[in-house]
């Protein structure tokens, strides 16, 4: 809550010092808003059931039309919220130790033979690895085909792209959060996003299903240590007029990952040939 | 314990059977010739097509995935894009008309020409990293496509970071409706057509692929044609 004298100093323009610069500054500290991270993570409002507050390695809020990232190590548990049922969840994984190593749309329907994610999905990179394992779905309503927004398909429906301003694309925001992480464009594949679902048809047809409702979450496992590169902004395909998104609420605790002793870990054969890949890796680089 | 000397189990450029047919086709549109490339079976090609240019790729011996990656030339950051050309259309296929788009949204190449329907592009390259996972740990020496994407993006200064998702030109993968994908038996013929027109100078890179545990080249490995026109000029266009 903004009080009646931090208005009365900037009103009267007592910031003319540098003491009284940094009262005012200071005194904005502590604040709250609907989306923000929440650190220490432990000091969470939504902690998820079940998980212990001291576990938790990150959490946050995504701002309709905001951007997060984070390096996770591997074993990480990742799960995304969807409170308002108007979250998209624009996700880009990385092996954190190698970039060039990265979320592969194609192998991630192909080597599974299925084409819509869910639980028990395994997110693949390019090198017949696994970058995270979908552990658990109540959305249903998922996109592989469709990746993100582009500032022109966001210019032509909402008339504003900028990155700054109330309706970005989701390519301008991954722009920005890979920079952060010394990447470029040239280093962004193409995104998977979470909670609002396409089906294609017997003609190759992409259809709209939007959003299961408010209420449902995502889990991941990281498999590899992971830069994860999230986006919360409007589907490709989202009939609304309206650039309508709702908050994104993201937390990670610490887990172990898949081993032999999962049952996913020899769900199928094409499965149990990439967890052993990625546990090849790990080994020989020291990783537990 | 003595190691037996076998003939190695590398496939040393698995070429079509000799009684394949093959017909080489000509262009799908006409124009003047300004270049026609014969591409081995598991070879990798690449050009520069300038803008109005039209690229035909002929599917010599039938049903040979012509796997195939697009840059723009002046800028290779911008580069073809699986998902914006599918969100564009809102379709898993491509086809005559079909926009070829880029990753910031832009026609690259547009698809004036088609002789197999449902042309694939989710399907992605194989690579032996895949291969290990789809078919097992014995298969890791053979050749694949991101090999052979590599290969030839390296002659023009781009490597694993410019590899993305990318085109299989006579290629069938169908989507059932509970989500079930894979790759099929192709509907391709000797001497089957695609036609791609420049919209902007590209580079296009592409893998004749060499996967033989797969049907998408029929399990026999064939030539491509590739077919560069400039085509004839048409009154009333400024090309």
């Amino acid at each position: 809550m903004t009080t009646i004298s931090e208005i009365d100093v900037r009103a009267k323009h007592l910031t003319d010092s540098v003491g009284n610069a940094r009262a005012d500054a200071r005194a904005q500290g502590g604040r709250r808003s609907e989306w923000m991270p929440y650190l220490p993570a432990s000091e969470s409002p939504w902690c998820p059931d079940g998980v212990d507050p001291a576990a938790l390695t990150w959490a946050e809020t995504v701002a309709p039309g905001g951007y997060t990232h984070k390096v996770l190590a591997r074993g990480s548990r990742l799960r995304l919220d969807d409170p308002t049922g108007d979250a998209c969840a624009h996700v880009v994984l990385f092996n954190a130790l190698e970039p060039v190593e990265r979320l592969n749309v194609a192998d991630t329907q192909k080597i599974p033979w299925q084409a819509y994610l869910g639980s028990g999905h395994p997110l693949l990179s390019g090198e017949g690895r696994i970058l995270a394992t979908i552990s658990a779905d109540t959305s249903g309503r998922h996109d592989a085909f469709c990746g993100t927004t582009t500032d022109g398909v966001v210019e032509t429906k909402y008339g504003n792209a900028d990155p700054h301003g109330p309706t970005p694309s989701g390519r301008s925001l991954f722009v920005k959060a890979a920079a952060k992480h010394g990447l470029t464009r040239r280093d962004l594949p193409p995104s998977v996003s979470f909670f609002q679902g396409v089906r294609v048809d017997g003609e190759g047809t992409l259809q709209w299903v939007g959003s299961a409702g408010p209420g449902t979450h995502v889990e991941l496992i990281a498999e590899l240590p992971l830069l994860v590169l999230i986006a919360n902004v409007t589907h490709p395909l989202d009939p609304d007029p309206d650039y309508r998104v709702g908050p994104l609420r993201v937390h990670a605790w610490r887990g172990v990952a898949t081993g032999p002793q999962d049952g996913r870990f020899t769900a199928t054969p094409e499965l149990h040939r990439a967890y052993l890949n990625s546990i090849d890796y790990c080994d020989a680089r020291g990783i537990q | 314990m003595t190691i037996e000397r076998v003939a190695s189990t590398v496939p040393v450029g698995a070429v079509h059977t000799p009684d394949s047919p093959l017909d080489w086709s000509e262009s799908a549109v006409a124009g003047t010739v300004v270049r026609d490339d014969r591409v081995a079976p598991n070879a990798p090609w690449s050009a520069v097509v300038p803008a109005g240019q039209v690229l035909t790729i002929v599917d010599v011996g039938g049903n040979q995935s012509a796997d195939c990656l697009i840059y723009r030339a002046d800028d290779p950051d911008e580069r073809y894009s699986v998902p914006d050309t599918l969100a564009a259309q809102r379709n898993a296929y491509v086809d005559t008309g079909t926009v070829l788009r880029s990753n910031e949204g832009r026609a690259l190449m547009t698809v004036v020409a088609n002789e197999v329907p449902h042309q694939d592009t989710i399907g992605g390259a194989c690579s032996k990293e895949s291969n290990t996972l789809r078919y097992g740990h014995h298969v890791a020496y053979q050749h694949g496509c991101r090999e052979n994407f590599l290969t030839e993006a390296a002659r023009h200064g781009l490597g694993a970071r410019d590899l993305v998702s990318n085109l299989n030109w006579f290629m069938n993968v169908p989507v059932e409706a509970d989500g079930a994908l894979g790759i099929v038996d192709g509907r391709s013929a000797p001497g089957r057509r695609v036609a791609l027109r420049a919209d902007v100078d590209v580079l296009v890179i592409l893998s004749n692929c060499p996967q033989m545990n797969n049907p998408c080249n029929d399990f026999n490995p064939t030539p491509l044609r590739m077919i560069v026109v400039r085509p004839e000029t048409i009154a009333g266009s400024d090309r």
